[in-house]
């Protein structure tokens, strides 16, 4: 029941993905891509992961807003033209590679719905399960391992946003620093 | 066959990312590869029946260990979606720079505009 759920609903992520990379217009690429988004939050509902559906809706909303401010200001203009044939055979060839990478090594996998904490001894993932209540007092799991166990991964996540918000001002601000003419400074050391 | 779907998502998003000569169908491209790994990654944790791997008053220590979701792949994907957006939205501020200086989204134009002004 479960299993075909999520395949239906990988099925129309597929679909929506293909949708989004070979329409000709802008903002139906981006509706179809927010389709692929919203979809995943409904799969991780299914898989049992209500933190991970919540957070890819708020993520998905946000990442919407943010493709469509950079289509607006274009006027919704239609893309040009598409692919030379060489490279659509290079791409061919190199997604060809690729898959065959994955087909042999998604053989090393157990089937689908056999975990695969498991079948490794000593995984962290059960001490998480068995100790996270007692040892953390958060009986959601997840946010155990995120803000007690695996803090130090989300302090990195937070130096990244940090970093990731910073470029964006530094790229884009309208004022920058005024050089005139006669400046000795070259402009590459100042940009 | 779940695994599969997944990997088919991520080829998908594999060759728009080499054919697509548009920025903002890369950005696209970029973000369909991130979701499809990151669907596979809690795919490989979840189990049969599986349980959401929160504790309540009415699940008992042995239903937990024994049906529980792994929960250490879901904490890492939260970590990694959120990652994502921000590294869209740098994505997208350099795209809306290379539209302010060269007036297109198309890299091939841009790059035709660079060897313009070098000549």
């Amino acid at each position: 029941m479960t299993e075909s759920l999520l395949i239906s609903i990988l099925v129309f992520m597929i679909i929506s993905s293909v949708v989004a990379l070979f329409t000709d217009e802008l903002i139906s690429a981006i509706i179809a891509i927010g389709a692929l988004g919203f979809g995943g939050s409904i799969a991780y509902l299914i898989m049992g992961a209500p933190d991970l559906a919540i957070t890819q809706i708020v993520v998905e909303v946000v990442s919407l807003v943010l493709l469509i401010r950079v289509t607006i200001g274009v006027g919704l203009r239609l893309t040009a033209g598409c692919c030379s044939k060489t490279r659509t055979a290079v791409a061919g060839a190199v997604v060809l590679l690729t898959s065959f990478v994955f087909a042999f090594s998604l053989r090393l996998f157990p089937a689908f719905g056999d975990a695969v904490m498991g079948r490794v001894q000593y995984a962290p993932s059960i001490f998480y399960i068995e100790y996270g209540l007692h040892s953390t007092g958060a009986s959601n799991l997840v946010t155990a391992i995120l803000l007690d166990f695996r803090a130090y991964d989300t302090l990195g996540e937070a130096t990244v946003i940090f970093t990731a918000v910073l470029g964006g001002i530094a790229l884009l601000r309208k004022r920058g620093r005024n050089i005139s003419a006669g400046d000795e400074v070259s402009r590459g050391d100042t940009a | 066959m779940l695994y599969t779907l997944t990997s088919v998502l991520f080829l998908v998003g594999l060759f728009g990312l080499l054919t697509q000569r548009n920025i903002i169908k890369i950005i696209i491209s970029v973000s369909i590869i991130e979701s499809a790994v990151n669907l596979f990654l809690v795919l490989v944790g979840y189990r049969k029946e599986g349980l959401a791997p929160i504790i309540t008053r009415h699940t008992s220590h042995g239903k937990i260990m024994e049906l529980s979701v792994d929960p250490f792949p879901q904490a890492m994907v939260v970590t990694s979606i959120v990652i994502g957006l921000s590294v869209m939205a740098l994505m997208i501020a350099i795209a809306l720079r290379l539209y302010h200086i060269y007036g297109t989204y198309n890299i091939d134009e841009i790059k035709k505009k660079q060897e313009e002004e070098k000549t």
